[in-house]
């Protein structure tokens, strides 16, 4: 019997079950979010106006919310608006984050799918264990030791590194420390997960042919484990562009990043048609990498 | 030597990293004994913040709060994700399968702000229209669960892949229904993955606070936004204390299942063996 032709039960069931779910709470409501993105703000009690208006039939689509994210006071560029600014700065930061997760776990990934077998599956649990613990709480943790009367400042004054404290809470080394931090283990484990994979034989045929071990590295190592590179790159990139949490914990008032925006448009200025229309223009953001991604994904197939 | 040196390098390069990972919360668990306010200076041992901590209502109420949401959540993330990963791995055709998979897979790769500002607008359509839902517990609910099933999804699916269907079909053979069949052969065989993702649905859900945020009405509020609050108003220790008891009981709950796969396993393989030598005895007497 043909595996497809099994008799399962319920077919309508089994898919109508999640798809309703999704439909309703993942697909209806990020029509809404598109749908408010384009209508005018609402006044007095109502937060949006309704796209039709039911007394002269006339359609009111509205571009201005996405205008507005690039409109700037007299003079000055567009690329320079608050908003603009936020989104270039939340790339940034994931680009950076990405970056630096890349260059601590290739070779952290590297050295456990070389270890031995029997050790592995402890150092992997070793890389999960933080990961399973609350994400706030150790975002929460770098606070403590990145103040200026904390544990970092007072044992490199006592190592002699520095005379007077240095101040990296709520800059960029703390945005940075802190994201890179947390997504550590989004790198590590792809990249694991290609590099054990990889037939370590294959650099003893070419050291044998007289490459140096920088040479083979490069030429064998990093081309089998483009995949998991780039998996890591996009789980790392991807969640960084929205971070809320670690800006609001570790940065300052200058490291303010998109997710922080839109929550001030919906919540303090109220404004739910612009905050609307800067999720829509985040989302967009994001797909295009990811978009690359799976097409790159797709020709590895 | 070049081996050597790799071979230093990396056990170097391990210990760095671990180290990274592991000081902050090895920071956490001292400083939650200090008897202190202080950040950087143990002054002696004290149970002080523990003590605080017990006594702080909106922490205890918000734990028992994440409590319920992040039980519900686990259970309906892993009901719905047993369903998503079965269509996936089983249905290969029907009407609207591109999207399905899109819509399974997207709260992966969406930002949580954006997850959790569309479902709040949803609510609060649905508020206006039918005076239902407050945004509360449910609302929460709803928005880990979408967050829940996706990752609970991807789980079950590889073991729902890697799963040898000929169990199945020697079953139907033998009369089973298909309801049986899947009762009886399919659920069990993959009941590690569907408990792995109830406990990954779980701990996500006991730790987000960004779509709490957006989704929790006045008056509930989730222990991971109680803490939230206090972590932006600076350093407390009383949130390290908790911070040490939920260490303590992630590491318990993640080692225990660890080694309950690992026996499982062992014992598979065990039965596996014992089944290949009665066979083999069995052929070899005529």
């Amino acid at each position: 019997m043909a595996l497809s032709s099994l008799p399962i039960p319920g077919k309508r069931f089994v898919i109508g079950v999640p798809y309703t779910w999704l439909f309703v709470f993942f697909l209806l409501p990020f029509l809404i979010l598109t749908y408010i993105s384009f209508v005018d703000m609402g006044s007095d009690i109502s937060p949006f106006k309704p796209i039709w208006d039911p007394v002269s039939g006339v359609l009111h689509i509205k571009y201005e919310n996405y205008l507005s994210i690039f409109r700037t006071e007299e003079g000055a560029p567009w690329f320079q608006t608050l908003y603009v600014e936020a989104y270039v700065r939340s790339i940034w930061y994931a680009l950076v984050t990405a970056v630096l997760c890349l260059l601590i776990g290739y070779p952290f990934s590297y050295f456990i799918a070389r270890s031995a077998p029997s050790v592995r599956p402890a150092l992997l649990l070793m890389v999960m264990l933080p990961f399973w613990t609350s994400f706030l709480l150790r975002v929460y943790a770098w606070k403590g030791l990145l103040a200026e009367q904390g544990v970092i400042n007072r044992a490199m004054m006592a190592v002699g590194i520095i005379d007077e404290p240095i101040r990296m809470l709520y800059t960029d080394i703390s945005m940075l420390v802190g994201m890179t931090y947390v997504y550590l283990p989004f790198m590590v484990l792809p990249l694991y997960a290609t590099l054990v994979k990889m037939d370590f034989r294959l650099l003893e045929a070419a050291y044998d042919l007289g490459t140096t071990p920088f040479k083979a590295f490069w030429l064998v190592t990093v081309p089998l484990s483009k995949a998991g590179v780039i998996a890591g790159f996009m789980l790392v990139f991807i969640p960084c562009v929205g971070e809320f949490v670690i800006p609001s914990l570790l940065g300052g008032p200058e490291n303010l990043m998109i997710g922080r925006v839109v929550w001030d448009e919906m919540f303090t200025a109220n404004d739910w048609p612009k905050a609307t229309a800067l999720a829509v223009t985040m989302i967009a953001l994001i797909i295009v990498p990811l978009a690359i991604y799976y097409h790159y994904a797709a020709e590895e197939k | 030597m070049k081996q050597l040196l790799e071979k230093h390098f990396g056990k170097f390069w391990l210990a760095l990293v671990y180290g990274f990972l592991y000081i902050p919360l090895f920071f956490m668990i001292v400083f939650g004994f200090n008897s202190t306010r202080q950040d950087a200076k143990f002054t002696g041992f004290s149970l002080r913040w523990y003590e605080a901590l017990m006594r702080d209502n909106r922490i205890v109420d918000g734990f028992f709060v994440s409590l319920k949401v992040a039980a519900v959540t686990g259970v309906l993330s892993a009901i719905l994700a047993t369903f998503a990963a079965f269509v996936l791995v089983r249905y290969r055709r029907f009407l609207g399968r591109t999207v399905f998979s899109g819509m399974v897979n997207a709260p992966l790769v969406m930002p949580e702000v954006i997850i959790g500002l569309s479902l709040l607008l949803l609510a609060v359509g649905s508020q206006n229209a039918f005076g239902w839902p407050d945004r509360g517990l449910l609302t929460i609910i709803a928005g880990h669960t979408l967050l829940g099933m996706a990752y609970g999804m991807v789980v079950i699916q590889s073991r729902l892949l890697e799963m040898d269907r000929s169990i199945e079909e020697a079953a139907m053979d033998l009369g089973a229904r298909p309801h049986q069949v899947f009762f009886l052969i399919t659920l069990p065989n993959i009941f590690q993955a569907i408990l792995a993702a109830f406990l990954l649905a779980f701990t996500l859900s006991f730790d987000d606070v960004v779509i709490a945020e957006f989704l929790s009405g006045p008056g509930v509020n989730t222990l991971p936004q109680v803490i939230f609050g206090y972590a932006r108003r600076g350093i407390n220790p009383t949130i390290y204390a908790a911070a040490t008891l939920l260490i303590l009981t992630v590491t318990l709950v993640i080692v225990s299942y660890a080694i309950w796969v690992a026996r499982a396993t062992r014992k598979r393989e065990r039965e596996i063996q014992a089944a290949t030598r009665a066979e083999m005895a069995a052929l070899s007497t005529p």
